[in-house]
């Protein structure tokens, strides 16, 4: 398959142009991140183009290093939520029986707290560091990958193949790692699209919440805080990072679904 | 000269198929099939998987399945023609005067609702009759069917009866509208050999009675012999020859249908006793965690070095659990499997990678057997690094030794399952088995799943790969010919015991147990009259008891 749909090409486009922003934030900011640049909320002008927030830094140059910092958070922390959630999840499945119970009932408790309110208390009593943010936002993710991965995984566990390699007597690295996990990836790649979209939500409403990224570290839901009050004089520059977020949001999912049905066509892929 | 019921001319039938990155393209399912069935006629239509019988048969209700079109011929049912009378046409005629009655019963009847609601519903929709003539009707047609208690019956949910019951329970369903015509798409396949009997002698006696006109989709010859009047060949969804049944199965013209005729003609001489045992199953019985019943009670077989144990019975009997037991992944409750003069531990954990390697599995279904994300090579290629630590080119050329000998030769080695016939499978799937050079091969149902003709190849592959490399097979199967053809010793089971075991010339021989002899009796022949012959002496037989 060479062409490359429509929708999926608008995704891509979308999605590569914020990884590339955040990666070269420091290039592409006209100005320093959290240098006084004007007076407080100054309209869009030639020389600050998303205006100015509530102490006259440049929102563009603000919104492209949150972009760094919310992006780089949700990415890790959906890494560390997969690694996590699948091994798990295809440990159980694999081994059945007290492994299985012991987890999925652990996982279970996890998930009868919300898991804002989790997060909210364990980072209200620890140091907020990115490595913390990402450390809790990972592991209370990964409750949902194992739930994912344990069912697609049971699924196939009962398959012949898995049998036979049993027999073989291959360890269980392989049986996971080589005969279900690229049988289980096409509903995992698109779980991973949603996913990395809910942690920037989660980010954003922490780093709201005062919670999240510290200042002066810019980050989406940082933004949106400090400009809050300009909302009731008209001010759009709280809307500008929903903006941010809603596009990423959509552009992410079209190349996700794009991957599913590219893999789900490979030969003899699960549907 | 009776009048023409259905009357198919020049039928054409096409789908699109969609391979993964090419251009969606036609493909011809039916080509120029022509046929007329008579009032009160039986036409069996017959051929391998994918010569487009039930396409055709659901054609005859206007019917694709799944993006299939009828794009060329005319269907005339009872004088009009079905294609031309719109979606309205085609509401009245389904359900109303032709009915169908589908492979798998269990699968085609809703869990939640009972029997009787589902019988009539067909016949309320169309309002033939009212809800208590229907009722009435359905259960004077599951007396006929031979269903036991046909007047409660009907308040029993699917669930609560058993495959062949539920398969009769759907013909009385088919019949219920008083339909001109009913498709019957292989109503006995998925049933075991006593319970196909069975079926089909109730099927039979009720097309008789109600004079009602059938088409009998079937693979199998030797059954569709008992109820067709006429037969249909198909071949790759070409008509290959039509004629009466005697003259299909007493003097075949073409090429194609002498094969279908004469298939399982291996002539398997059975070899000489005294080699020792390279398997001794000793007084196994087991059953499954959490449950209290045993599956297997005692069960004590021996296989010799080289040679075939067929283990047969009908499903539920215990034959796979055996398998299970051997391989390890079912600790038995008691008894011990030795193997090549050595006690093999019973937990799959505690084996050691020799014990693993000389014995090995091949599954029913090659499908599921094979992970669909690995290419043959891999697939192959695997227990030669597992077990010998074979890689790179040494791999790929004993990959391709193996491929030889399977004889598929090259240009398969990087292909994916997907893209292998259903007999390529199961050959990929034995090259498999054979890569760890076994002592002893477990072959589970190997071609149960295949068409005649290729189950036919798989199994003198089986034999002759069994004169080359000296292996053992212990043969699953519920299907006697296989057996016949293939044997050297022969387990009978029944209810998770070994009813009757010995060389095959011994196990074949009468006198026989009660068992053996209904299993035995209950092989379709390739003989008119077969079915009644067997019926009737049976009936003999109870009444002289």
């Amino acid at each position: 398959m060479t062409r490359i749909p429509l929708a999926a090409l608008i995704g891509l486009v979308l999605t590569s142009a914020y990884f590339l922003a955040a990666v070269f934030a420091g290039f592409i900011a006209p100005y320093g991140m959290a240098e006084i640049a004007g007076d407080s909320w100054e309209p869009w002008s030639s020389t600050h183009l998303l205006g100015t927030d509530s102490i006259g830094r440049d929102l563009l140059s603000r919104m492209i290093y949150g972009g760094r910092t919310t992006i780089f958070v949700a990415t890790a922390a959906t890494i560390l939520s997969f690694s996590i959630g699948c091994s798990l999840g295809f440990l159980a499945a694999v081994k059945g029986g007290w492994v299985d119970q012991g987890l999925s009932r652990w996982v279970d408790l996890m998930m009868s707290i919300p898991s804002l309110i989790s997060a909210l208390v364990v980072l209200s009593v620890l140091p907020v560091t990115l490595p913390v943010l990402i450390l809790v936002m990972g592991l209370l993710d990964a409750t949902r990958v194992f739930r994912l991965s344990r069912a697609v995984a049971v699924d196939i566990t009962v398959m012949d193949y898995v049998e036979a390699a049993r027999l073989r007597g291959e360890r269980q690295g392989w049986i996971i790692f080589r005969e279900i996990l690229p049988n289980a990836l096409s509903p995992l790649v698109a779980e991973m699209g949603l996913r990395f979209i809910f942690m920037v939500l989660f980010i954003s409403t922490l780093s709201f919440l005062g919670l999240g990224v510290q200042p002066p570290l810019a980050d989406w839901g940082g933004i949106v805080k400090e400009n809050k009050e300009g909302i009731v004089y008209g001010i759009p520059a709280a809307l500008v990072p929903a903006v941010a977020i809603s596009t990423l949001a959509i552009s992410v999912n079209l190349v996700a679904d794009w991957i599913l049905n590219r893999t789900s066509s490979l030969k003899g892929g699960r549907g | 000269m009776s009048e023409v019921l259905l009357d198919i001319k020049n039928l054409k039938i096409e789908a699109t198929s969609y391979p993964p990155g090419e251009k969606p393209r036609n493909i011809t399912l039916v080509d120029g099939v022509s046929l007329t069935l008579e009032k009160g006629k039986v036409l069996g239509l017959i051929g391998e998987s994918g010569a487009g019988k039930s396409t055709i048969g659901l054609s005859s209700m206007a019917y694709g399945r799944g993006g299939v079109r009828i794009t060329g011929g005319e269907i005339w049912l009872k004088g009009r023609d079905i294609l031309k009378g719109g979606v309205v046409g085609l509401r009245a005629l389904r359900g109303r005067e032709v009915t169908y009655v589908a492979q798998s019963a269990a699968a085609a009847f809703n869990p939640a609702k009972q029997l009787m609601a589902q019988v009539v519903e067909a016949t309320l929709q169309h309002g033939v009759a009212t809800r208590a003539d229907a009722e009435a009707r359905a259960v004077v047609m599951f007396g006929k069917l031979g269903l036991p208690d046909p007047e409660n019956i009907g308040r029993r949910y699917p669930h609560q009866v058993s495959g062949g019951q539920l398969q009769r329970v759907m013909t009385a369903m088919a019949l219920c509208s008083k339909p001109d015509l009913v498709v019957f798409d292989e109503p006995t396949t998925a049933l075991d050999v006593t319970t196909q009997i069975e079926v089909l002698a109730a099927i039979k006696e009720a097309i008789a009675e109600t004079g009602v006109a059938a088409l009998y989709i079937t693979h199998d010859l030797a059954v569709v012999a008992q109820v067709a009047d006429n037969i249909m060949v198909l071949r790759h969804g070409k008509m290959v020859e039509y004629g009466t049944t005697r003259q299909i199965i007493e003097a075949p013209v073409q090429e194609y249908t002498r094969a279908l005729v004469s298939v399982r003609s291996i002539e398997h001489v059975e070899k000489p006793e005294g080699a020792a045992a390279i398997l001794s199953v000793a007084g196994i019985t087991a059953r499954y965690r959490g449950t209290k019943f045993d599956v297997l009670t005692n069960v004590t077989v021996d296989l010799p070095a080289g040679q075939t144990l067929a283990v047969v019975g009908e499903s539920g009997s215990g034959k796979s659990t055996l398998a299970r037991v051997i391989t390890g992944l079912l600790p038995p409750s008691a008894g011990r499997i030795t193997f090549a003069g050595r006690v093999l531990p019973a937990a799959l954990a505690n084996r050691t990678k020799d014990d693993l390697r000389e014995v090995q599995m091949i599954y029913q279904m090659a499908d599921v057997a094979m992970n669909p994300r690995q290419t043959v090579g891999t697939i192959i290629g695997r227990p030669l690094e597992f077990y010998f630590g074979l890689t790179g080119d040494a791999k790929r050329k004993r990959v391709q030794d193996l491929l030889d000998q399977i004889e598929m030769g090259k240009g398969y080695i990087d292909r994916y399952p997907a893209e292998l016939s259903g007999g390529q499978k199961q050959r990929v799937c034995i090259a498999r088995a054979l890569a760890a050079k076994p002592k002893l091969i477990i072959c589970d149902e190997v071609t149960s799943a295949l068409d005649p003709l290729v189950a036919d190849g798989i199994l003198k592959l089986l034999l002759d790969l069994q004169a080359q490399e000296g292996v053992a097979y212990l043969f699953i199967t519920h299907d006697l010919a296989t057996v016949r053809a293939i044997a050297d010793r022969i387990a009978v089971m029944f209810k998770g015991k070994v009813v009757r075991y010995g060389t095959k010339t011994d196990v074949l021989t009468p006198p026989f147990d009660d068992y053996t002899d209904l299993l035995l009796s209950s092989v379709p022949e390739m003989k008119l009259g077969w079915l009644e012959n067997v019926i009737s002496t049976r009936k003999m037989e109870s009444a002289g008891n």
